[in-house]
């Protein structure tokens, strides 16, 4: 997005974006966005429309098979769409992978009173972008899997948290929550729809913190973006205090799947532990970067091929696994089956589905510093262990790249051990938690202060 | 109401629902350190010094805020338990001026602590530095000195004074200001991550901000970052000797409410001016009136008067 003062924002996808494509879109011109990859290796589900029906059209989403899901969702009844989502083992792909079914069951059986379900767009983690595929190029499919989940758990008001550099999702949601209600898929109680649910939209400041589900509901209400301590988890206590159901925007649009054609049809791909298809953003030295919708079970190294291989002549030095709160691999990693339970075993994690592929082109060190600072940044400074543990990891790398660590390379390593392991204990959220994985990985994966080359 | 059973090291323990593992631990005489919390104070569980380890829990957990359930099974002294206590007095000592928080040195001597394993100090900033940072952005060094929150003393009124380089960012001022006590919202925390900081609205002076100097914010303070004008002079000034104060009860006479005030007294001077937290009046909390209102106390003539 590109503003200059005194006019509207321009807001254009580039890739990658050289000064003349930046001129020219100011000038007004309509550059053609060197596009990222949309494809997919088995069936497309999530992305069935993204990039072939109009986004901006509510016949068209009708006419591509739309609003079936609802339909089936008011056949097999609230316990029918739990059900189905537990049969699917559908599990969140925000990250944390927390069953999907069990969540809105929970929050189903509180006692009567407001129940909020809250659709996290806050996509931050740095690497991802595959939700905001699916909220540019499919809105009314998150609309429809919202109305679904608020006749399942008993919500009447849905919330849309929306990362805040995301302009056009923003415009094409709005667009398409109005056509919803004219048409009367949201809103009010009618014949065809015998339950109240809207949608609210807010877009969030730009701070990753946000993306952490408690600080999301501090932020919608309102208060600053402070992570809250769990228990009382948000299905007991979220929004303004109320039971509340928060689900990434890619698991909303797996339910429309699950609850349209039944769990079993949903796990013909796959693999017996994580059922059905996952969206991988791929990017880094690879020669097509992008969204890649593949079978769970996919191994690493196919995915890379899909994406074209390597860009370069230089060999493959390692992966960035589940973004920056994710973990390195190696290059012997290329044949991990990309699933929840594979990814566990290996010490790994999908996290929100980046792969960030590093060839030894790429200087690996400033990229660790990048993700210390970051850290260091995005720390809301509520606890001790992340605010200032945080600033002690970044200082630390600056040390071991400068050459002049304090002691030897053993002692800071000894050092990032008991500050990262105090981190992880210690922290409010996941944020201080996670802040050392990538870092601490990397220095066990990839030696990069051993091999002196970098 | 319902009891709860619980083990903690192995000793079992029964609380009344409601409790926290705090409660339960102190009830087995298990000194468990706490910075953020008070027992005014609603929990706010950031400082985590108090954590302990749950069976069966992925990470450690807040004892001051986390409520006992039924089967707990507890460790408050297990490695885990003791690295991140340790690592988090050393965090605090290498970033804030610790020295006046009451607890902190024999904690850091129990743990093992060495702050300094992270390098010597930064320097400090300068006056309205750390105010200007902007969330997002900062400076990255090179690592040999450690980042701290140094800063000059913000002394702007007459009655207390704000060194915010001993602040450990425990959030007790702002909930005494706002909603465990005071309800004025003068305060609150600024900025991001490291950047982040108290500060009235805007980084108004404090007489030009909400603040009704009620002083709730000094009282419930625990590192001496707010602090009496009097006791901060006096200690610029090397005049500070705890020796010589006494500690005098007695009972406000500004109006009809009975708030107990508990008056520190340096050669014939008030220095200090407390309630005590249990106090079923007060609480713990006062008004600007019988918390700062004593000048008349030491005026000469009042004395004579006393004294006649």
């Amino acid at each position: 997005m590109v503003s200059v003062a005194g006019k509207r924002c321009v807001e254009q996808a580039f890739g990658a974006a050289d000064i003349a494509r930046v001129e020219a879109a100011l000038g007004g011109a309509r550059v053609a966005p060197a596009r990222y990859a949309l494809e997919a290796s088995g069936p497309r589900r999530l992305l069935a429309r993204a990039g072939r029906v109009d986004p901006c059209s509510i016949e068209a989403y009708g006419a591509s098979g739309g609003w079936r899901a609802l339909e089936r969702a008011l056949v097999i009844g609230r316990d029918g769409v739990i059900g189905e989502l537990n049969a699917a083992k559908l599990v969140g792909r925000g990250g944390a992978a927390f069953p999907t079914g069990r969540k809105w069951e929970a929050v189903a059986k509180t006692p009567a009173g407001p129940r909020y379900l809250v659709c996290n767009a806050d996509e931050s983690e740095p690497g991802t972008f595959k939700d905001r595929v699916l909220l540019e190029e499919d809105p009314f499919a998150l609309i429809e899997a919202m109305v679904i989940g608020g006749y399942a758990t008993g919500a009447e008001q849905g919330y849309i948290y929306l990362r805040g550099e995301y302009p056009l999702a923003a415009e094409r949601l709005e667009h398409a929550m109005a056509q919803s209600r004219a048409a009367g898929r949201l809103g009010p109680a009618h014949a065809m729809k015998p339950f109240a649910f809207d949608i609210e939209l807010r877009r969030g400041g730009g701070a990753y913190i946000c993306g952490e589900e408690t600080a999301l509901c501090a932020s919608i209400e309102g208060s600053r973006g402070e992570p809250r301590t769990k228990p009382p988890f948000p299905v007991h206590q979220g929004l303004f205090g109320k039971p509340t159901a928060i689900n990434n925007v890619e698991t909303l649009v797996a339910v429309l799947d699950i609850v349209r054609d039944g769990a079993a049809a949903y796990a013909a791909v796959g693999t017996p532990g994580s059922p059905g298809t996952k969206l991988f953003c791929v990017s880094g030295t690879v020669r097509r970067p992008g969204v890649y919708e593949v079978p769970f079970g996919t191994r690493l190294g196919e995915l890379i091929e899909l994406a074209g291989g390597l860009s370069g002549p230089a060999p493959l030095q390692g992966i960035l696994l589940g973004g920056a709160a994710g973990v390195f691999v190696g290059p012997d990693k290329l044949a991990l089956p990309l699933s929840f339970e594979d990814a566990r075993a290996a010490g790994a994690t999908l996290g929100s589905g980046v792969v960030f592929v590093l060839d030894e082109s790429i200087p690996l060190v400033p990229t660790l510093r990048r993700i210390a600072a970051f850290f260091r940044d995005e720390s809301c400074g509520q606890c001790v262990p992340c605010r200032v543990g945080t600033v002690r990891q970044e200082e630390l790398l600056a040390r071991l790249a400068n050459g002049k660590p304090r002691g030897d390379l053993a002692a800071e390593r000894a050092l990032l051990a008991e500050l990262g392991q105090a981190m992880r204990d210690a922290s409010i959220c996941g944020l201080g938690q996670t802040a050392s994985s990538a870092i601490e990985s990397a220095l066990v994966q990839l030696q990069p202060f051993v091999k002196s080359s970098r | 109401m319902k009891n709860l059973n619980l083990t903690i090291d192995g000793h079992a323990v029964t609380v009344p629902e409601g409790s926290t593992v705090l409660d339960a631990c102190r009830k087995l005489a298990i000194d468990t350190p706490t910075f953020c919390w008070a027992e005014n104070l609603t929990p706010v569980n950031v400082c985590r010094i108090c954590v302990v380890e749950l069976e069966g829990a992925r990470t450690l957990i807040p004892s001051c805020s986390r409520k006992a359930e039924e089967g707990m099974k507890i460790r408050t002294d297990s490695e885990r338990v003791r690295l991140s206590r340790k690592l988090v007095l050393e965090l605090l000592g290498s970033s804030v001026d610790m020295s006046l928080a009451k607890d902190f040195a024999p904690l850091a001597k129990r743990y093992d602590a060495h702050p300094e394993r992270f390098g010597p100090r930064a320097a400090r900033a300068a006056a309205g530095e750390r105010e200007q940072a902007h969330a997002g952005h900062h400076e990255t060094g090179d690592g040999q000195t450690a980042a701290n929150v140094g800063q000059p003393m913000k002394v702007d009124n007459e009655l207390f004074v704000r060194d915010y380089e001993r602040c450990m960012l425990c959030y007790k001022c702002v909930e005494a200001c706002g909603n465990d006590a005071q309800n004025t919202f003068a305060i609150a925390v600024a900025g991001r991550g490291f950047d982040a900081r108290i500060a009235t609205e805007l980084e108004t002076p404090l007489p030009d901000s909400a603040c009704v100097f009620c002083g709730n914010c000094v009282g419930v303070c625990p590192t001496g970052a707010l602090m009496f004008k009097a006791e901060s002079d006096l200690r610029k000034s090397g005049g500070w000797d705890e020796t010589k104060q006494t500690e005098t009860d007695t009972i406000c006479s500004y109006c009809g409410v009975g708030c107990q005030l508990t008056l520190r007294v340096q050669d014939n001077q008030i220095v200090r001016v407390t309630s005590p937290s249990d106090h079923s009046v007060t609480g713990g909390h006062l008004c600007v009136k019988g918390r700062f209102g004593w000048a008349f106390v030491q005026e000469p003539a009042a004395q004579d008067k006393g004294g006649s």
